[in-house]
């Protein structure tokens, strides 16, 4: 093994979680990192700006890799509340769920969740990419300004609700639409897209079997003749 | 904020051990709740036509023997009472707060920061069957022992709450109404005498839950203990956390994971989040 190649190992059971983000934030980084025992710890990998590899084995808490910037961070466990919060770009992965609001405000990069994603997933969402191979939540993208949401499973109600101009597919049942979205005709553009950005996420679907949902623009600017729908 | 951690025994390992493993719980969620901390326990029932009472008296000096034989806890003790006499004992000593009755709850809770009410009630010296606990960060009403959580609902039943609720006064009347006492302004005490209420009226547990979701306006996860296990509920919107584990030993709920990763073998546990407005139960054989 070359010293490029050479992985830093940090055991969150045994290192203060302050001192695994400070070295992740060191000027010199090393490229690949291997967390250990994180036990549900909060805000784990978080504000990274450097091409680094951060595998976490084990449940996380709240905000993992949240604002990331070009770091790929895997979770190989359970993500709580807000992974990848604001997530400028990069990639971020986490084989089990991940908690409400994951990707929040995220404003770019790719957020690939290989099992479910709970309520408000993509809330106010403004250019990051999700992929979601389970269900997601009721409220999910909610005001979603920009990037993608795709979502294998189910999504829960109000989808979408006071959407702007994010892209939703979803392949399974949608409980509920919320205000201002609409389903949307699937042309290719939209199957390219689609397929493109499966299998930038690694993830083996057919863009046919989804449909499509977007923002019916009525709730942009307020009209008093829409009062009654506030 | 507040934390709120439930445990259920499956094994007799985990029953025999189950104050220290909800004591490492509690003490996790310490940083969400500062300002006072509470369990119930699940223990062993008491004789037939007996109840058990937990009391808290506000002076460190109480004769706790006068009551018989009482197993004292810092500033709590517990007490079995015969039913014919037990209304007459407490009624002469009106200093002495009904934390909790019931055949199997024993529960205590005091203004004081988790960690230290972990050490102080010794918690690792009491084995279960199942038991809830809470930490609080205050929002609602004072930071007192009686405002302190679990609220105990009726007969070994007990409630812990993480949210607000805000329809709480109205409601409050209308039970006061149907002859539900109060002692407290606290939020989560209203929620406790609403299911107390809903249970005399007849409805299963389940139902009473489900009810709350039409009645109750505000934020909640709710855990509640009974007799023979315990019930989660989250509020429609869900904005309160929650997350469950379950192992062939034991079934767990906490308001974050790292509540649940101090317990023997959470890393292979099954996890997920409950899902809102659905209520979920986990019971053992009743009593006899």
């Amino acid at each position: 093994m070359t010293v490029a190649e050479a992985v830093e190992t940090v055991d969150l059971a045994s290192t203060p979680l302050r001192d695994l983000n400070a070295r992740l934030h060191a000027a010199e980084v090393a490229p690949r990192w291997r967390v250990v025992n994180p036990a549900g710890a909060h805000a784990v990998a978080v504000g990274l700006d450097a091409d680094v590899e951060v595998d976490v084995h084990g449940h996380v808490g709240y905000y993992c890799a949240g604002m990331n910037k070009r770091a790929t961070v895997r979770v190989h466990g359970n993500a709580g509340v807000g992974l990848a919060e604001n997530i400028m770009s990069g990639r971020v992965e986490v084989d089990g769920y991940a908690g409400q609001a994951c990707g929040a405000t995220g404003r770019g990069g790719l957020i690939v969740v290989r099992g479910d994603a709970s309520a408000r997933c993509g809330i106010s969402m403004k250019g990051v990419d999700l992929v979601v191979c389970g269900d997601v939540g009721h409220m999910s993208a909610f005001m979603g300004q920009k990037g993608r949401l795709v979502v294998l499973g189910d999504a829960g109600e109000a989808l979408g609700d006071s959407l702007y101009e994010a892209r939703l597919y979803v392949r399974g049942s949608v409980a509920s639409l919320g205000a201002d979205c609409v389903e949307k005709e699937l042309r290719d553009e939209h199957a390219d897209e689609l397929r493109e950005l499966l299998a930038t996420a690694g993830v083996d679907a057919d863009p046919a079997g989804f449909r499509r949902y977007g923002s019916a623009r009525r709730l942009y600017t307020f009209d008093v003749d829409h009062a009654g729908e506030y | 904020m507040c934390g709120i951690v439930g445990l259920f025994a499956k094994s007799p390992d985990v029953e025999e051990r189950l104050g220290a493993h909800l004591g490492s719980m509690l003490a996790q969620m310490a940083d969400r709740g500062p300002d006072s901390a509470g369990i119930a326990l699940y223990r062993e029932p008491a004789p037939e036509g007996t109840t058990k009472y937990s009391l808290f008296s506000p002076d460190p000096d109480e004769d706790w023997a006068a009551l018989g034989d009482a197993e004292v806890h810092a500033s709590h003790a517990v007490v079995v009472l015969d039913d014919a006499d037990a209304e007459a004992l407490l009624a002469g000593r009106p200093h002495l707060q009904v934390v909790s009755a019931g055949r199997r709850i024993e529960m205590f809770k005091e203004a004081i920061d988790p960690r230290e009410f972990v050490a102080r009630f010794e918690l690792d010296r009491l084995a279960g069957s199942h038991g809830l606990g809470h930490t609080r960060m205050a929002t609602e009403s004072k930071v007192t022992t009686a405002g302190a959580h679990p609220f105990s609902t009726g007969l070994d039943l007990c409630l812990v709450h993480n949210g607000s609720l805000s329809n709480h006064n109205r409601l409050r009347q209308r039970l006061r109404r149907e002859g539900i006492a109060f002692r407290t302004e606290n939020d989560t005490e209203v929620a406790a005498g609403y299911l107390t209420w809903r249970l005399r009226e007849g409805d299963t547990l389940q139902a009473a839950l489900e009810r709350c979701l039409d009645d109750l306006d505000g934020f909640y996860t709710f855990a509640v203990g009974t007799a023979d296990g315990f019930a989660v509920l989250r509020d429609p919107i869900a904005c309160k956390p929650a997350v469950m584990a379950e192992t062939d030993e034991w079934v767990a709920m906490a308001s974050e994971y790292r509540a649940i990763a101090v317990l023997p073998g959470a890393a292979q546990a099954r996890v997920w989040e409950p899902e809102p407005a659905r209520v979920y139960v986990w019971e053992r054989e009743p009593v006899a």
